[in-house]
């Protein structure tokens, strides 16, 4: 019986964790589910937690076009914006920023006189890409926990954003090309547009960023002007600065750029042994998540009695929170594995 | 100090050697002589004293960083450098506007850090350490946070290799390599004079210097692509220490390759060095025994060991130097003369009656390859390594150049070991799981006999790490048990008794030869086939 509710759940639970994804048995909808349901409620479109297959799909409008970049064609999807509610069985349904991409959203759950709110990824950094984390109260808060570690505080955006340029500047003076390697969705369009308040030099982007960042255009945010880095010997790349996902790296795609430097963008190069062992000539503490003293407040912000955690380093967050009086609980689910 | 924490982060931030050479280059050619010479001292790693302990650190960590315990070992654990850890945890996040000017006032220099602030916390009591050692953590920003916690602790890795820096120094000051490699040997002292003498470098020149020594690549194709027998000079490869014997005069020494001064430890070889003629500088190997008879590695550790050097060690352990080349003649470097002028010279000074501590390696007559490596073959029942070739033409050079001395060692012993325990490793290796402790078959169980560290590649270090997380037994602090399933075959060069492991064996330098992924855990070795080793082999005695 534990089973079905899955550890870390009560058995009168708003949301359980199934084989397929985390389930509102009252509303009849999963969250993020990892495998095809009927009816699914999309936080973000990372691949961990948009997964195509399901039978319709409900997300917020702004990320609608970036959605629809990572499902098929004939998929049904449904937009809310941002505080619209809907009614789902018996609960009331509605995104709201979550600060972590483009469209992403937390999923706020009414049910009688209980309120429950799913994160997913999210970050407390200023973003121009993206719409602010707002604090939702709830009685029970779904939380990510990837960086919960008190090692994890990242330094201001700005300030990794002026390394990179200094980076970039100084292999363009050497002739070499930069390779920064940044998560295709998300990531990527926030260092074009963190950069555009500090040069207006054209950034050359791999095939698999290309059409994220047109979505992003289109939905208005401002970034450094970009050319495809996809044919090659087509350009000369010395001294360019280059996007590209990070399973480009070592790839023969990379030999067009001749001699040239990588880097990193990621709050897991926040650690010396990380930064090195990737073998990276650079990395750059950039995370679209939330780091330590980021998860407390919002812990603290949605004045919730539960807190819950989906994926990371729950455990010792939970060890944390529990000695703090926090009542707080694990569950296993299938979300990690950007950033 | 923002300077060398530049530098610090130059040199951490690139895999391009040029790209570390420049940057060290460009640092000594603006620093000033007395911080130059400072970062060459911590550099090539050289060590001060150290003026407080990791353990005290970590004790002060615990309690500044207002986090429970448990949450501070755990942080620890993944980061893997305590020094980085306090950083991470205390030091205040870098203001955005940090590279700007207004604060170059409060940017004290490297020199004085290190001489006016870390120095004299030697004299200071634990609570005055204490109290300037967290206020430093509270103010400096993250960087120089690190950077002084492994100052503080005496150790910093940075991932440049003495010949790197070596080659920077002589690219800023316009001196021959190896020049620079001979004032940067021995006991100096970092100060504004010591970058001074490197620039004119006869200046710098002191009585108890030695010379760089020559190092000797391993031979990987068969010795025939060497061109003829005749060509070579075939001796030994002793198992010991390396060792130059200085011989200046009043001033006699003995340095190890570790670049330490050991004479005090081998007194015997110095009673005979004592008779050598003024002026001479002999290379060889330090071992343990006689010129008869070579004792096995394990015993010339014994003696090291040892604190006190008591009669009945010197007669049972005896210290000898088997000399092999000859640096220095009548006061004279001799190491551009070809090989054949040094080893004759070297013939006609030994062996002799009044040095019986110190004796010649025989040049081996076999005259072909295949007569030879029917030698090597012995090489392990008479306790060497194998055998050295060393071009009778050449010079003697500085460090490991290739070409001149190659070493051909014999095959190390192997067995296949089942993996027991994982650790995370440290540095690089942090929060991954690279430390293993492999065990072999004793009446149906396993039995734990060896750690290894190194040995795979970085794709199966993260396909091991990721099955030990999933197939962990038992957390030991950060120990981990695992399911006993995978074999590894394991080389190894030396087998001793051993009272002080379970096992009853300690084996000389374990490290991961393959992955048997087609053994399963039952066909790994048994312990009664690793003292077979020990009573056949070497170490037995």
């Amino acid at each position: 019986m534990l089973d079905a509710v899955g550890p870390g759940l009560r058995r009168d639970a708003l949301i359980r964790v199934t084989d397929r994804g985390l389930y509102c048995a009252a509303g009849d909808f999963y969250i993020d589910p990892w495998l095809p349901v009927e009816r699914a409620v999309i936080t973000h479109a990372h691949g961990d937690h948009l997964r195509a297959g399901s039978g319709s799909y409900t997300l917020a409008q702004a990320g609608l076009r970036v959605a629809r970049c990572r499902l098929p064609p004939d998929a049904s999807i449904s937009a809310l914006a941002y505080g619209e509610p809907i009614i789902m069985g018996e609960t009331q349904v509605s995104l709201h920023p979550a600060g972590h991409v483009l469209g992403s959203a937390q999923v706020r759950i009414a049910h009688g006189d209980q309120v429950w709110v799913v994160s997913g990824d999210y970050k407390r950094d200023a973003d121009p890409t993206c719409a602010a984390f707002v604090p939702l109260p709830c009685d029970v808060f779904i939380s990510e926990a990837t960086f919960a570690l008190p090692a994890y505080r990242w330094p201001d955006t700005q300030h990794t954003a002026r390394e990179i340029l200094a980076w970039w500047h100084a292999n363009r003076s050497q002739g070499l090309a930069s390779v920064l390697f940044a998560y295709a969705l998300g990531k990527a369009q926030r260092v074009l547009a963190e950069l555009a308040s500090l040069t207006a030099d054209c950034v050359y982007i791999h095939g698999a960023v290309a059409g994220l960042v047109d979505a992003y255009r289109a939905e208005g945010i401002r970034m450094l002007p970009t050319l495809p880095a996809t044919v090659a010997g087509a350009a000369d790349y010395r001294g360019a600065l280059v996007l590209a996902p990070p399973s480009a790296a070592g790839s023969p795609w990379m030999r067009r750029f001749g001699d040239h430097r990588t880097g990193f963008c990621s709050g897991w190069m926040r650690i010396r042994g990380d930064r090195r062992r990737r073998g990276y000539d650079r990395g750059f503490v950039l995370s679209d998540h939330a780091d330590w003293p980021s998860l407390l407040q919002t812990f603290r912000e949605t004045g919730a009695r539960r807190i819950l955690l989906t994926h990371g380093h729950t455990d010792t967050m939970c060890r944390y929170l529990r000695e703090q009086g926090v009542d707080a609980a694990a569950l296993r689910t299938e979300y990690g594995g950007e950033d | 100090m923002r300077r060398f924490a530049s530098l610090f982060d130059a040199l951490d931030t690139t895999t391009s050697t040029l790209a570390k050479v420049e940057a060290m280059s460009a640092y000594f050619a603006t620093a000033s002589p007395s911080d130059a010479a400072w970062a060459v001292y911590i550099l090539i790693g050289r060590r001060a004293k150290r003026s407080v302990g990791p353990a005290a650190l970590r004790q002060w960590l615990l309690e500044e960083a207002q986090l429970p315990a448990w949450l501070v070992e755990e942080t620890y654990a993944s980061v893997g450098d305590l020094a980085e850890t306090i950083a991470l945890l205390v030091a205040p996040e870098t203001p955005a506007d940090s590279d700007a000017a207004d604060s170059d006032a409060a940017d004290l220099s490297l020199t004085t850090w290190l001489t006016q602030r870390i120095q004299p916390l030697i004299r200071e009591s634990d609570e005055q350490r204490r109290g300037k050692i967290a206020a430093w953590w509270h103010q400096l920003p993250y960087a120089q946070c690190f950077l002084v916690n492994k100052l503080l602790t005496g150790s910093l890795r940075v991932g440049v290799s003495r010949s790197l820096v070596t080659r920077a120094l002589a690219a800023c000051l316009d001196q021959p390599r190896i020049q620079i490699e001979r004032a940067l040997m021995g006991a100096w002292e970092p100060s504004a004079d010591f970058w001074h003498s490197l620039r004119s470098p006869d200046a710098g020149f002191e009585i108890s210097q030695p010379y760089p020594f020559f190092l000797a690549s391993p031979l990987e194709g068969p010795p025939e692509a060497l061109g003829e027998r005749s060509r070579w000079l075939a001796e030994w490869k002793w198992d010991g220490i390396r060792g130059q014997i200085l011989a200046r005069g009043a001033h006699c020494a003995l340095w190890s390759r570790g670049e330490e001064i050991i004479t005090e430890r081998f007194p015997e070889i110095m009673d005979s060095a004592a008779a050598l003629p003024p002026g001479t500088v002999l290379d060889g190997e330090v071992v343990a025994g006689s010129a008869e008879r070579v004792l096995p590695f394990a015993k010339l550790q014994q003696r090291i060991g040892r604190k006190k050097l008591t009669a009945a060690l010197l007669a049972a352990i005896p210290g000898y130097f088997i000399a092999y080349d000859l640096l220095e003649w009548e006061g004279e470097d001799w190491r551009s003369r070809p090989l054949q002028e040094r080893r004759a010279q070297l013939e006609r000074l030994l062996p002799a009656a009044a040095m019986p501590a110190i004796g010649l390696s025989p040049v081996l007559s076999e005259a072909t390859w295949e007569e030879l490596a029917a030698a090597r073959l012995q090489a392990r029942a008479r306790s060497v390594e194998g055998l050295m070739l060393k071009d009778w033409q050449a010079p003697y050079g500085t460090g490991r150049q290739r070409g001149a001395w190659w070493k051909w060692k014999i095959d190390p012993y192997v067995f296949d070991g089942v993996l027991l325990y994982a650790a995370p490793g440290h540095g690089r290796r942090s929060n991954l799981y690279t430390d293993y402790t492999f065990g072999v078959w004793r009446n149906g169980a396993l039995v734990p006999v060896a750690k290894a560290y190194s040995g795979l590649t970085d794709a199966e270090i993260r396909r091991l790490d990721a099955w030990i997380r999933k197939n962990t037994r038992e957390k030991f602090g950060t120990v981990r048990s695992v399911e006993p399933v995978h074999v590894f075959e394991l080389a190894y060069e030396g087998i001793a008794k051993s009272s002080r492991h379970k096992s009853g064996i300690a084996l000389r330098f374990p490290r991961i030869a393959r992955w048997r992924t087609d053994k399963p855990a039952g066909e790994a070795d048994t312990l009664d086939a690793l003292q077979r080793v020990l009573l056949t082999h070497d170490g037995g005695s």
